[in-house]
């Protein structure tokens, strides 16, 4: 059995994250954690003639790199797994042409990363997939574009505003192999809590993750201590001391773990000016494949839960005054017993 | 194995609880504080620059072409346009603005930036459904409402004859 609770998955044959590909922008490369992604461009535009086309290719090098680092070819694939920011997901739907590998499209907005990660895990965990890839991006400029302003417009972005990571993260998750093991997912339900600024995300979102978190604990039976850190995907310099003091306020002791965010890691947010920090579909991919995998590879850490947070607001229904409804994805990664 | 009876509450967590009200108190404050005075000086400041910059433009028209000041009006815009879309183009603009805020997004060079960072932007589109289209998206409505507020006014004077006694003694 695989369902815990009301929408916790623990998984009994642990699929493996057998590679993984991170493709990055310039204010990325020029953050804390540069060294460990696995290429870093210069430029925004990555000699291609749109925004769009800038997107599309950074999944699909980070696609070439996850199979590349697990030794297999395209046609070893079962499925891709994958969604973006972008009206109608083009990003991933042409990556996935491009790949030529059956596509299921998914859209969590910035939860994406492991909305899909989980989704590749429930496929090959229950053996509908052998190997499947799950992978998501993001571009500052197609993001300015589709949902604030154009990317050269002189607008000033107040504090609580978030800066979308240009960038590409995808996980190739097998049945067996050397890697990390995905061991349990939550599945995230909309919480909207009456925010409206699509300037303050982290603050739309914070709910979203204090309620995956809470149920995941609770259906799976674990507590905080059960993971050397808890990661949050983008709540950043708002949102994330949101989350953590109402996590507080309803009773969990999240000081048995270390409770960080992919938004506040990613860039040097005193430095780089990217106001309250990190958001996009690939800042929890790349700051996750990149970053936290490493530290349970090298052994500092043994169990992770990553918690991707995703604003599922279109830009027209901001204007027309909605709330912002969003979503929160829970996947618990453990080293390999 | 038997699915454990882990449902919500086994743990004693509080739900997710706040009304829209009480959620939007607690998250202001964690909101970073936002200095308004230091915005108004950094906008009262390049405001008041870019416009010194059109009266040295304007005195150089005055001075290199014998031109009377109503007459240097005209290309002291357009270089001041010209500029500002040279910085738009160059990916200055935006930076200013972020510090400016009202100081550069008021004068002339705001307007100017508004139209050329939409048409850069949609470029990708094609001239007609993409430059010609999106340009006016943001300068739009600062377009449509000057006009609107023009005949607002125009309409005050009609009434009051404003218009007519401004036209016999000036």
């Amino acid at each position: 059995m695989i369902l815990q609770g009301n929408r916790s998955w623990v998984f009994q044959n642990p699929p493996v994250i057998l590679a993984t590909g991170t493709v990055v922008g310039p204010d990325e490369g020029q953050g804390p954690l540069a060294s460990e992604f696995d290429l870093v461009h210069p430029d925004l535009e990555i000699g291609q003639p749109s925004w769009e086309k800038s997107e599309r290719a950074l999944l699909e090098q980070a696609g070439d790199i996850a199979l590349q680092h697990a030794s297999l070819k395209q046609g070893e694939i079962n499925f891709f797994v994958g969604g973006d920011l972008l009206n109608q997901i083009i990003s991933s739907t042409f990556a996935a042409r491009t790949l030529g590998v059956p596509y299921l499209g998914v859209f969590g907005a910035c939860s994406t990363s492991m909305e899909s990660l989980a989704i590749a895990s429930l496929i090959v965990s229950s053996g509908a997939g052998k190997h499947v890839m799950a992978g998501t991006s993001s571009h500052n400029c197609t993001v300015e574009k589709q949902f604030r302003y154009p990317t050269e417009y002189g607008s000033q972005k107040p504090p609580t505003a978030q800066y979308t990571v240009t960038g590409a993260g995808v996980s190739v998750v097998g049945q067996k192999g050397d890697g990390p093991v995905v061991t349990a997912a939550t599945i995230g339900k909309i919480m909207d809590l009456g925010i409206t600024d699509p300037f303050n995300m982290g603050a739309a979102m914070a709910p979203a993750a204090v309620d995956t978190i809470q149920s995941h604990l609770e259906e799976t039976g674990r507590s905080p201590g059960y993971y050397d850190a808890i990661v949050t995907g983008d709540l950043a310099g708002v949102g994330h001391p949101i989350a953590t003091d109402m996590l507080k306020r309803n009773g969990v002791p999240m000081q048995q773990t270390q409770f960080l965010d992919c938004g506040l890691m990613i860039y040097d947010v005193d430095k780089q000016k990217v106001q309250a920090g990190g958001s996009g579909c690939a800042c929890s991919a790349v700051v996750t494949y990149a970053h936290l995998l490493k530290r349970i590879a090298k052994g500092e850490w043994k169990k992770i839960l990553v918690v991707a947070t995703g604003a599922l607001l279109s830009p027209l229904s901001y204007q027309q005054g909605e709330t912002i409804p969003c979503i929160a994805h829970a996947v618990a990664i453990e080293a390999p017993s | 194995m038997a699915v454990k009876s882990a449902g919500s509450g086994s743990k004693g967590y509080k739900p997710v609880s706040m009304s829209a009200k009480e959620y939007k108190a607690f998250a202001q404050t964690k909101e970073p504080s936002r200095s308004v005075w230091t915005n108004c000086l950094r906008a009262f400041l390049v405001g008041g620059l870019i416009c010194a910059i059109g009266q040295g433009i304007q005195k150089f028209f005055m001075a290199a072409f014998d031109m009377t000041s109503k007459q240097a009006g005209n290309p002291t815009v357009a270089v001041l346009i010209l500029l500002a879309v040279i910085l738009t183009s160059m990916g200055v603009y935006d930076k200013i603005a972020q510090c400016a805020g009202a100081g550069s997004a008021v004068p002339v060079t705001g307007f100017a930036n508004s139209m050329s960072s939409a048409a850069i932007e949609h470029r990708s589109e094609g001239l007609v459904l993409g430059v010609g289209a999106n340009m006016f998206k943001l300068a739009g409505s600062v377009i449509v409402y000057g006009v609107v507020a023009a005949f607002i006014v125009g309409v005050v004077y009609w009434l009051f004859g404003i218009g007519a006694w401004h036209d016999t003694t000036g």
